[in-house]
C-alpha cells in the first residue's frame, strides 16, 4: 500500500523541532519524521475488523504537532512506530459482508477494539477516549488509530478498523461532510464538558478547525448568553460568525471584549492597559493549547469559572496562582464517547453525524491534496488560516484510478455529482 | 487700525495654495479655480485692563440680578463652579481667564467675611483635571489656598450623595446637579465662551449635572433637531438646557453667572502663519512655515503631539459680563458673533477642512478616530447660522491623519465604542439604542471616570452624536490623509490626495462641484444666507 509513515527516527523528529522553531509550524517536513511509502498492508487482527480504503482524510493540529516533533513527551509509550497518521478518515468499507459501505472511522482504540474484557472503568461507562488500556491488548499501544502501528491510518490507502469504530455514513453527507465528523465530535463532547449552564458567557479562544466546531456544537448543544471568540484570520472571523459566534475579536482585544460583555471590573496599569480582569466568563474553551492561550483564558474567567483545554496543551509554562486564588476549574476534554444528554444518551460521533449534515460544516474543507504532496499539504495545514483556509485533507480519491471506480460504484450517484461540485470548487 | 472681518476670497490662477490642518502638521494644497476660502476675522483687541473690566462686571451686573457685593454676607455658603480643562483650546497663557475672575470673586467674599467657599470644576461627563491643570487654570494662589484643604472640588456625575434631584421640567427631563452647588447660597459660575455653542443654561445644566440628566439632551433626536447646537436659538440641546436652567432657577437656586469671550489671537508668534492669510505671509511667515513643516515631518508622531499640547494661547478677554444667567449669555453671544461671524453666501456642493491636533475632548491627550469625526462633523460644520455651509446631500472632505490610536487612559470607552459598537453600526439612532445604556452604566468606565483621568463610558456616544445632523445632512464623508482602516470603520471614505478627494466627491455630487474650504482655526462662524 502507498502511505505517509512516521518512524521513530529521534534526529529527524530534532531537526523538524528546530525548523518549526525557527521558521513555523510546517517547515521542518521535508526533514522530519514523515516519509512516503510503499508498505505491506496492515493485517486484519481479528474477524470483527475490516479493511477500510480512505477516501479522504484530515490533517489535524495534533498531526501536525507531532510532525514538527513538538508534542509532549508524554505520548511517547501512548503511540508505537512506525505509525501512518490520519485520524479523521472518510472510507469505504473494503472487506466484510458490507463492502462497498461508506464510513467514518472513530479512531479511539479503546478495550472493545482491543479485545480487552472486562472493560476498564472509563469504557464502561461510555467514556471511551478515557480508556485506560490504550497500551494494552491484542493491539500495540497507540491511542488512536493513526498512532498505533498495527492499524495503518488515513494517511494511505488501507487502514484496519473494528467494528466498533465504523460509523455508516448517511447518504445525504458529502465525502467532505464525512471527513469533518471526527473533528465535529471532539467539538461536541468539549462543547458538553464545558457544563455550560443556560444563560452563561462563554469565550472560545482560537478559531481553526476545533475552535470553530467547538463554536458550532456550544451553540446547538448549549445556551449561552453570549458567545465570543477570538480569530486571528478574516476566514476564521467570518466562519466563526457563520457558526454562532455573537462578537469575534483579535486575540489581543478578547480581554477587553470579555470586559464590557461581562460589565465587570479591570485592574489596569498607569497605562491605562488592562492587566487584569475582576470578574470575566463563566466558561472559557481553549481551541489552542498554547502557554499564550491558557494564559489568554486565566485572564478573562471568572473566579469559580471554568477553562475547558480543546485545543492539545504540550510542556507549558504558566502562572497558575490565579487559578489559584479565584478557584478557577481546569478541565481537560479529549475525543469522545457517550454523551449523556436529557433526551437520553448518544455516541458523540452519532451527534455529530448529525451536526455537520445539518451544518454542512464539509464547507469547512478548504484544499485537497494527494499524498504525494504532502510536503505542500502540511505547509498549507500548518498555515491555513493565513492562506484562507480552514481544513487541509488529503483526497486518496485520486490515489489509484482502480479503486476509486470502485468507490464510485459504491456510491449512489447524486452524491458522487455534489462531491465533484465541491471539487470543482476548491 | 481696527482688525479686519472675515473674507471669501475666490481662488483663481494667481492664489497661492491654501493651508490645511492636518493633525501635528499642514497640507498645503492648491484648491480648483472658483473655490472660496473662508477665512476668519482678524482678533478684535483684548481687553486693556482686564483686572477693572471684572470688578466692573461684578459691580454693574445684568438682567435681574444685584451686584456680586450684595449677594455675599458672613455665613453662607458659597460654591465658584467653573469650566474644566476643555476650554479654552489651545490652553491660554497664564494667568488664565478663569485665575484672574476667580481671584476677584475671592476677594469679593473675603471683604464680605465669606469663610465657606468651594470651588468645583464642572466637568460633566469629562475627565477629571490634574493637579497641574487645576494649577494652572486657577493659578498658584487660589490652588494652594483650596485644594490641600479639600475645598477645590471636581465634579461627580456618578456620586449619588453628591446629587441632588430637583424635579423633572413640563417635557418629563429629570433634572440632577450638584448637591454642593444646589445648596450653597450663591453658585458664581465662571464660563469661557469660545464658541457660541458654550456658557448660558447649559453651564450649570449640563457642566454639574448627571449623566440621569445631561442624557435629555446629549442624545441622537436633539443632535438632528439642532440646526446648528451652535446656534442657541435653533438649537434642540439648547433648549433642552434652557429649560432645565428654568427650573433650577424656579427651584431656589441662585446662580451669578460670569461669562467672558476670547479674542482669535489663537496662536503664539512662532506659529504667526496660522493667523494669517497665505498670500500675505511675510518671509518670516514663510520661513516659519517651512522650517515648521520640515521638522514635524520628521519628528515622531508621539513627540508632534507632546509640541503641539505644549502650545499656550494668547487669547486676549474681548468682554466679560456677570449677573442673570440668560441676560449674561445673550449680551456673551452677541460679543463672541462680533469676533466669530463671518458673511457666507450660499452653499457649497463640496466643504473642505483641515482639523487640527486638539479638539476640547484632548487636551493633553490623543485625537482619536472618533473626536476627529467628532470636531470635523461636529463642531466645525456646525459652525454655522442659517443653513450649513454645503448643502444637503453634498460633501465633507476632512483633512487628518485619523490614527487607530486611543489614550487608554483618558478614553478607554472610546475603544471598546470603536471597537464594538462602531463595527456594528453607524447609525446615531441605532448606536444609543443598542448600546448607550451598556456604557452609560458600565460599572469600570464609571470607577474610572470617578478615580482616574477618564471621559465617563458614554462619553464616545455623545461624540457620535454630535455627528448625527451631519451625517443625516451629507451624501459622503471623505478623509483624506487618514488611517484607511480608521477611516473605514467610522462608514468614511479613506483619500491619498485632496485632488482623489475631489474626484470621488464628484461621484456624489456631480461633476465641476462648487468648493468651499473653511481655513480654521482660528474659529469662525459662517452666517450663511
Amino acid at each position: 500500500m502507498r502511505a505517509l509513515v512516521v518512524e521513530r527516527l529521534t534526529h529527524r523528529f530534532a531537526a523538524a523541532r528546530a525548523a518549526a522553531l525557527v521558521a513555523g509550524s510546517g517547515s521542518g517536513i521535508r526533514i522530519g519524521p514523515l516519509r512516503l511509502a510503499d508498505l505491506e498492508p496492515p493485517e486484519l487482527p481479528g474477524p470483527q475488523w475490516r479493511r477500510v480504503t480512505p477516501l479522504l482524510s484530515g490533517i489535524c493540529g495534533s498531526d501536525l504537532s507531532t510532525l514538527d516533533g513538538a508534542s509532549s513527551r508524554y505520548f511517547e509509550d501512548l503511540v508505537s512506530f512506525p505509525f501512518v497518521p490520519g485520524h479523521e478518515v472518510v472510507g469505504v468499507l473494503a472487506s466484510g459482508p458490507e463492502a462497498g459501505e461508506r464510513v467514518v472511522v472513530e479512531p479511539v482504540l479503546s478495550c472493545v477494539v482491543r479485545g480487552i474484557e472486562p472493560l476498564c472503568r472509563s469504557c464502561a461507562a461510555g467514556r471511551t477516549g478515557a480508556c485506560e488500556r490504550i497500551a494494552f491488548g491484542d493491539l500495540r499501544p497507540g491511542l488512536q488509530t493513526g498512532y498505533c502501528a498495527d492499524t495503518s491510518g488515513g494517511w494511505s490507502d488501507d487502514l484496519v478498523a473494528h467494528q466498533a469504530q465504523l460509523h455508516r455514513v448517511p447518504v445525504e453527507l458529502s465525502d467532505e461532510d464525512a471527513v469533518m465528523v471526527e473533528p465535529t465530535a471532539c467539538a461536541i463532547h468539549a462543547a458538553l464538558a464545558g457544563g455550560v449552564v443556560p444563560g452563561e458567557q462563554i469565550v472560545v479562544i482560537g478559531a481553526g478547525t476545533v475552535g470553530l466546531l467547538t463554536i458550532a456544537a456550544l451553540r446547538h448543544f448549549t445556551l449561552p448568553s453570549v458567545l465570543i471568540a477570538t480569530a486571528k484570520y478574516p476566514v476564521q472571523k467570518r466562519f466563526a460568525e457563520v457558526l454562532g459566534a455573537d462578537s469575534v475579536v483579535k486575540p489581543s482585544e478578547i480581554g477587553r471584549a470579555v470586559r464590557r460583555s461581562t460589565a465587570t471590573l479591570a485592574l489596569s496599569s498607569s497605562a491605562g492597559a488592562i492587566e487584569r480582569l475582576a470578574g470575566g466568563a463563566d466558561v472559557v474553551f481553549d481551541c489552542v493549547g498554547t502557554a499564550t492561550s491558557i494564559s489568554d483564558a486565566l485572564e478573562v474567567v471568572r473566579p469559580g469559572g471554568r477553562i475547558v483545554l480543546v485545543g492539545m496543551p504540550g510542556m507549558t509554562r504558566l502562572d497558575l496562582a490565579p487559578l489559584w486564588q479565584r478557584e478557577v476549574a481546569l478541565v481537560g476534554t479529549y475525543a469522545y464517547g457517550t454523551e449523556h444528554l436529557p433526551e437520553g444518551s448518544r455516541s458523540t460521533f452519532e451527534l455529530a453525524l448529525d451536526l455537520v449534515g445539518e451544518l454542512s460544516l464539509g464547507r469547512l474543507v478548504s484544499a485537497h491534496y494527494p499524498l504525494d504532496r504532502y510536503e505542500e499539504a502540511v505547509r498549507h495545514a500548518a498555515s491555513a488560516g493565513r492562506r484562507g483556509s480552514v481544513k487541509v485533507v488529503f483526497d486518496l480519491r485520486r490515489q489509484d484510478p482502480a479503486w476509486r471506480r470502485v468507490a464510485e460504484q459504491a456510491r449512489p450517484a447524486g452524491r458522487a455529482a455534489k462531491r465533484g461540485a465541491v471539487e470543482a470548487t476548491a | 487700525m481696527s482688525p479686519r472681518p472675515g473674507f471669501v476670497l475666490e481662488v483663481d490662477r494667481s492664489t497661492p495654495p491654501t493651508l490645511f490642518w492636518h493633525g501635528e502638521g499642514f497640507r498645503f494644497e492648491r484648491l480648483p479655480e472658483g473655490s472660496r476660502v473662508i477665512y476668519p476675522q482678524e482678533p478684535i483687541a483684548a481687553i486693556a485692563d482686564f483686572d477693572a473690566a471684572i470688578r466692573h462686571a461684578l459691580e454693574h451686573p445684568l438682567g435681574a440680578s444685584k451686584p456680586l457685593s450684595q449677594l455675599l454676607f458672613s455665613g453662607m455658603r458659597l460654591t465658584i463652579a467653573f469650566d474644566d480643562i476643555s476650554l479654552p483650546l489651545p490652553q491660554m497663557r497664564a494667568p488664565d481667564i478663569r485665575q484672574r475672575v476667580i481671584e476677584a470673586v475671592l476677594d469679593e467674599a473675603a471683604g464680605a467675611g465669606v469663610d465657606d467657599v468651594v470651588l468645583i470644576a464642572a466637568l460633566a461627563l469629562h475627565r477629571r483635571m490634574t493637579d497641574d491643570e487645576l494649577r494652572h487654570a486657577l493659578g498658584s494662589r487660589v490652588f494652594d489656598a483650596f485644594a490641600p484643604n479639600g475645598l477645590l472640588w471636581q465634579h461627580d456625575a456618578e456620586d449619588p450623595s453628591g446629587l441632588v434631584h430637583l424635579g423633572m421640567t413640563d417635557e418629563g427631563e429629570d433634572v440632577e446637579i450638584n448637591r454642593r452647588a444646589a445648596e450653597s447660597d450663591l453658585l458664581v459660575y465662571v464660563n469661557i465662551n469660545l464658541v457660541p455653542m458654550d456658557g448660558g443654561h447649559k453651564s450649570v445644566a449640563t457642566g454639574l449635572a448627571s449623566y440621569r440628566s445631561i442624557r435629555h439632551h446629549h442624545n441622537a433626536r436633539t443632535m438632528q433637531h439642532s440646526r446648528s447646537f451652535m446656534d442657541r436659538h435653533n438649537s434642540e440641546l439648547h433648549t433642552s438646557n434652557w429649560r432645565m436652567g428654568r427650573l433650577i432657577k424656579d427651584a431656589g437656586v441662585k446662580i451669578f453667572q460670569i461669562e467672558t469671550s476670547m479674542n482669535l489671537d489663537t496662536f503664539p508668534s512662532q506659529f504667526g502663519f496660522l493667523q494669517k492669510r497665505e498670500w500675505e505671509w511675510s518671509l518670516a511667515d514663510r520661513a516659519g512655515f517651512h522650517a515648521t513643516r520640515a521638522s514635524l515631518e520628521r519628528t515622531p508622531p508621539r513627540l508632534a503631539r507632546q509640541i503641539f499640547q505644549s502650545i499656550r494661547s494668547p487669547h486676549g478677554p474681548t468682554s466679560i459680563q456677570a449677573g442673570e444667567v440668560e441676560a449674561v449669555h445673550d449680551r456673551t453671544l452677541e460679543n463672541v458673533f462680533r469676533q466669530q461671524l463671518v458673511s457666507v453666501e450660499g452653499q457649497t456642493d463640496v466643504l473642505t477642512m483641515g482639523l487640527p491636533y486638539i479638539c476640547p475632548y484632548n487636551v493633553n491627550s490623543i485625537m482619536n478616530p472618533i473626536l476627529v469625526a467628532c470636531l470635523g462633523l461636529g463642531y466645525f460644520f456646525n459652525l454655522y447660522r442659517g443653513q450649513p455651509l454645503v448643502r444637503e446631500g453634498g460633501v465633507c472632505i476632512i483633512s487628518h491623519p485619523t490614527p487607530w490610536a486611543f489614550h487608554p487612559v483618558h478614553h478607554p470607552s472610546y475603544i471598546d465604542f470603536f471597537e464594538q459598537v462602531l463595527s456594528d453600526t453607524t447609525d446615531p439612532v441605532e448606536v444609543e439604542k443598542r448600546y448607550e445604556q451598556a456604557f452609560a452604566t458600565d460599572p469600570w468606565y464609571i470607577h474610572l471616570y470617578r478615580t482616574s483621568y477618564a471621559y465617563h463610558g458614554v462619553h464616545p456616544f455623545y461624540m457620535w452624536y454630535w455627528c448625527a445632523h451631519t451625517l443625516e445632512h451629507l451624501g459622503a464623508v471623505i478623509i483624506v490623509g487618514g488611517d484607511r482602516a480608521a477611516v473605514r470603520r467610522m462608514g468614511f471614505r479613506p483619500a491619498t490626495t485632496l485632488q482623489d478627494a475631489l474626484e470621488m466627491a464628484e461621484d456624489v455630487v456631480g461633476r465641476d462641484p462648487t468648493v468651499t474650504h473653511v481655513h480654521m482655526p482660528p474659529v469662525l462662524m459662517a452666517d450663511v444666507g
